[in-house]
């Protein structure tokens, strides 16, 4: 389905390099010396407290936020300091949910998903292909029957999936994920991670996925979509492609899988590994 | 001292890049036809109403008193001359540029000043759109198109004002007045009429966006945004009036 997006196997689509962002009036690094690496068909959960600097992570991978030093690879390429006019065209291999959703709130669900579609120079489609590759990402977010309706007039968890079929519409090797679930009750929660499973699992794509839930990642790590049934399945022993990361006041203090992360002693990782078996109830 | 000057120096220096950014995409692709279209439509027929009515109101304010001085040299008849050159040189060109930036560059300033702040823009950034592209220079082109359109209009309406003073209050007949007014241009003040207009409309435009994208402070700061983007759009207006006036003057004067 997007074999044309994907990157072969050796190159990275994300890596930090001793990345340092601070804000013009702050004394400390808002990230501080950050590095990592995603590698193709991974998918990173990264967990971190209010104000931990997720957010500014993921502005910062596709070039919104200038770090202040080190490099930032994206889809191969260094983009800490190539000016922004550059960007756009290696961002639109990229997919985006922001934390708040940041529809256009002045156009239709419709016209939202067709965005990137409409506006990207190279991702242009003609019109004809257009209506169907917007149903299509609706679709996939159970949403179809919004088409003609306006932002403000769905709910916050509607407008969160709408965000995601924006951000998936392209078909875009990679996507950054800023805290799906957040705010959003159980249930929700848990639909909005399915379709995070689901798109990882139809699309092979490579995700980063910002939480402050660890039943979320818990989920993704354990979890398969099945096609037949459109539920999760348990990923049973083969398991997923999928690595922990844990932020702190701008450091990465954790990286690594989901059995080092439950076996950390360091109490700030603690706090986020609780009750995984609940979770997998439900 | 330097740090006071720092802000400001800096804001002009993020300004002439915006204007070179914005310019550049003149030239380059994707173009976004629609979003001039919807522009077009916004400044320039919805300005239109606005502009009749102050037109014909200082066409006509202009006439009574043009008509006034004049009575007192017994060159009542010249009313026209004046109205036409003052209209077509100066009122017309800087009242149309001052109604439609109190329309346009607030509305540009708080429409792109919302979408700062609930992260649409950087929205549009990260789907790999430039929003330079996407929202500056359709709004810059837009408005260089329509505002000469409307001081044409403006210009014509104050004449109208004019011809129903001079016809209703002064007794001149019609003819003499359009005569006169006719008369009175020539393709100098028809140049400078036009001119001026086109570069106003880069100020109306450019500062609204400006401001509009710098936005910081949630709602508070869209309201401060409208109020500065229409406040200095109008004094760029007046003193790029003064240059533009100048350099007419001494060309015509030599
Ligand atoms: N534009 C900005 N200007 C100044 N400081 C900022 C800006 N954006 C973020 N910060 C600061 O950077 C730090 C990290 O913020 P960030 O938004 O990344 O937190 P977060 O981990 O996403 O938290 P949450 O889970 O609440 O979303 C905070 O201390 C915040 O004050
Ligand atoms: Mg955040």
């Amino acid at each position: 389905m997007s074999a044309e997006n994907s990157v072969s196997a050796d190159t990275s689509l994300l890596r930090f390099e001793n990345v340092t962002v601070r804000f013009d009036d702050d004394e400390t690094n808002a990230l501080d010396d950050l590095s990592f690496d995603v590698r193709p068909g991974e998918t990173r959960i990264l967990l971190g407290a209010a104000g931990s600097g997720k957010t500014v992570l993921l502005k910062t991978a596709i070039g919104l936020i200038r770090p202040l030093g080190g490099q930032v690879r994206l889809i191969g390429q260094d983009i800490a300091r190539m000016p922004e006019e550059k960007q756009f065209d290696i961002r639109r291999h990229v997919g985006m949910l922001f934390q708040e959703s940041a529809l256009f709130d002045s156009m239709t669900i419709a016209q939202n998903v067709a965005y990137p579609l409409l506006n990207q120079r190279v991702n242009r489609l003609p019109r004809a292909q257009m209506e169907p590759a917007v149903r299509e990402a609706l679709r996939f977010v159970e949403l179809e029957h919004t088409l003609e309706k306006l932002p403000s007039e769905l709910s916050g968890g509607m407008r969160r999936r709408v965000a995601i079929a924006r951000a998936v519409v392209t078909k875009p090797p990679l996507l950054l994920y800023d805290s799906p679930t957040a705010g959003l009750d159980p249930i929700t929660a848990h639909t909005i991670m399915a379709l995070i499973i689901k798109e990882r699992d139809v699309d092979n794509t490579t995700a980063l996925v910002v939480t402050h839930r660890y039943q979320d990642g818990n989920l993704v790590a354990n979890f398969r979509y099945n096609p037949d049934s459109g539920r999760l399945d348990p990923a049973g022993k083969q398991g997923t492609n999928t690595v922990f990361m844990v932020l702190r006041e701008g450091r990465l203090i954790f990286e690594g899988s989901q059995a080092e992360l439950e076996a950390a002693r360091d109490p700030y990782i603690a706090k986020f590994v609780k009750r995984p078996e609940e979770e997998a109830a439900a | 001292m330097l740090d006071l000057l720092k802000a400001p120096i800096q804001a002009v220096q993020d300004f002439y890049e915006l204007t070179g950014r914005a310019m550049r995409n003149v030239f380059r692709k994707p173009h976004y036809l629609d979003d001039i279209k919807l522009q077009m439509d916004t400044i320039g027929v919805g300005s239109i109403p606005i502009v009749l009515l102050t037109g014909f109101f200082s066409g006509a304010v202009m006439a009574l008193q043009m008509g006034r001085s004049l009575q007192d040299y017994g060159q009542t008849g010249r009313t026209g001359t004046f109205v036409s050159i003052i209209l077509v040189r100066e009122l017309g060109p800087v009242l149309t540029a001052v109604m439609v930036a109190g329309r346009n560059s607030s509305g540009m300033a708080s429409e792109l000043g919302s979408m700062k702040v609930t992260e649409q823009i950087d929205a549009m950034r990260a789907l790999g759109t430039d929003p330079l592209q996407k929202l500056v220079t359709p709004r810059m082109i837009a408005t260089a198109l329509m505002l000469p359109c409307l001081t044409v209009i403006d210009d014509f309406v104050g004449m109208l004002g004019g011809w129903l003073i001079a016809v209703y209050v002064y007794a001149l007949p019609s003819l003499q007045y359009w005569s006169t007014t006719w008369r009175a241009l020539v393709w100098n003040d028809v140049a400078q009429g036009l001119l001026k207009p086109f570069v106003f409309s880069f100020a109306i435009s450019l500062i609204g966006c400006f401001y509009g994208l710098r936005t910081k402070g949630g709602t508070q700061g869209v309201g401060r945004a409208t109020t500065q983007a229409v406040v200095v759009a109008d004094v760029v207006i007046f003193v790029v009036d003064l240059f533009i006036t100048k350099i007419f003057v001494s060309a015509t004067s030599s």
